[in-house]
């Protein structure tokens, strides 16, 4: 049986793991390559690396932080933030990323998704998306969310599904750092409109706020950042209580 | 990394991810090289042929460089994956692609949703399941990493060691046909389930270079 996932996500700013509120009061939070060995041996099923920074020096420094991953974890890896061209991604691609998640660039530039599919398999490409709940619908936010151009959200993620993307990152900007849950009916709505994977990010503070996400008709991941931060909890914690609450979760053990 | 593991080579024909299969090949214990035009396989203990980019321009690529005769002629072990084990079969639907024909049969889009069919799931292997912990009967293996959209359909159900359910389709995830395995999911990318894949794998190169 395929097995929901859960994606420990962490955001990178010139080579360490940082914390904030999206841009302001950054933490140092470690080293990504180290943190990526622990998420993996504890069960994660797959890496998000989020460059917040994305500058030009940021980028080869991330470059750097993907080879060095991929010494040592051998599940897959994500790699967002500041990729704007075909052969932006197979820079990261060739780096040791699976897959890279495209945003800004994909909405001011809907082509770069059938190219990059085109050129990688729509298996590689991930497409972005920033959510902000607007009267009875969602509208997508870019540069980091400081940019609303007034797209419905729903009409987005279903042309970036027939354009090529494999799956959709769903962030709700609602949500996202309250830690009072994913928004469950923007999941639901965009449910109802793609047929590709769907990842849940922005919210997530217990274990039933994962399991409530990951329910049928929902997401097929989740995505979560600071509920593994400091060890809050860990990722094998977090994938016994979602076993517990009958998600199914490929567990350590097997 | 060891220098007295077997030599493989790890085709790339052109676009994505080969870094982690390197790392996971010596993680196991052999030495991998990257190969990018049709070359003697030869000195080769072993050839893998990485499941990344879409069937169309793969074998394009596969033939532009002539790989695609060295594939087919060498007589090394050869691990193929994902979209690389779709190459091995005659025909697939992906692109309408003539592949290489190594092993009889076509590959055909998944019948279930959401596609791609992307995470961890299980297989139920046979027989000569490589790194099985029982080669006469039946056994759950993984779960393994998959992410894919179309799967293969042997004409020969005696190559299928592997199958993997999704949704209503059942689908071959493993085949050996002779010293050629095929796996659809990413055991580089499947963690200790996966080095175990891949170190059966190894050692199967290893015998037959000291066979040879």
């Amino acid at each position: 049986m395929l097995r929901r996932r859960l994606i420990p996500c962490l955001d990178v700013a010139d080579g360490r793991v940082v914390k904030g509120t999206r841009f302001v009061d950054l933490t140092d939070e470690g080293d990504p390559v180290e943190m990526a060995e622990r998420y993996a041996a504890d069960g994660a099923d797959e890496i998000c690396f989020l460059d917040i920074a994305a500058t030009p020096s940021g980028r080869t420094t991330m470059l750097d932080t993907v080879r060095r991953t991929a010494q040592n974890v051998f599940v897959p890896l994500t790699v967002g933030g500041g990729v704007r061209t075909v052969s932006g991604m197979r820079s990261v691609l060739r780096a040791g990323a699976d897959k890279v998640a495209v945003n800004s660039a994909a909405v001011q530039r809907p082509r770069l998704i059938a190219a990059c599919a085109r050129a990688f398999g729509r298996q590689c490409v991930v497409v972005a998306i920033d959510a902000r709940r607007s009267g009875a619908s969602w509208t997508v936010h870019t540069h980091g969310g400081r940019v609303d151009l007034g797209i419905d959200a729903l009409d987005w993620a279903a042309r970036a599904a027939r354009l090529g993307a494999g799956e959709i990152l769903l962030t709700s900007m609602d949500r996202d750092g309250t830690n009072d849950g994913y928004d469950l009916g923007l999941l639901e709505a965009v449910r109802r409109r793609v047929d590709i994977p769907i990842i849940a990010s922005g919210g997530a503070g217990t274990p039933e706020h994962l399991a409530e996400a990951l329910e049928p008709g929902r997401a097929d991941a989740v995505l979560a950042a600071s509920i593994f931060h400091r060890d809050r909890y860990t990722v094998d914690a977090m994938k016994t209580e979602l076993g517990v609450r009958g998600i199914p979760i490929r567990t350590p053990a097997a | 990394m060891t220098a007295d593991g077997p030599r493989i080579a790890v085709i790339d024909h052109g676009a994505g991810n080969l870094v982690s299969m390197e790392r996971a090949l010596e993680r196991v214990g052999a030495v991998p090289e990257r190969i990018a035009i049709a070359t003697d396989l030869d000195g080769f203990d072993g050839v893998v042929l990485p499941g990344v980019g879409a069937t169309g321009s793969a074998m394009r690529t596969l033939r532009r460089t002539g790989i695609d005769d060295a594939l087919v002629a060498h007589g090394r072990p050869m691990l193929a994956v994902c979209v690389g084990m779709q190459l091995l079969f005659e025909w697939s639907d992906e692109d309408d692609t003539a592949c290489l024909g190594i092993v009889s049969g076509r590959v055909r889009p998944l019948d279930a949703m959401p596609l791609p069919h992307m995470g961890w799931n299980d297989v139920v292997g046979y027989g000569a399941f490589p790194g099985g912990p029982d080669p006469s009967g039946e056994q759950r293996n993984g779960p393994f990493y998959f992410v894919h959209s179309y799967a293969p359909e042997p004409a020969d159900g005696t190559v299928i060691v592997g199958r993997t359910r999704y949704g209503s389709d059942e689908f071959a995830s493993v085949v050996r046909s002779g010293d050629t395995i095929g796996a659809q999911f990413h055991p580089e990318r499947s963690g200790s389930a996966g080095l175990r894949f891949l170190e059966a794998f190894t050692r199967s190169c290893s015998e037959a270079a000291h066979a040879a």
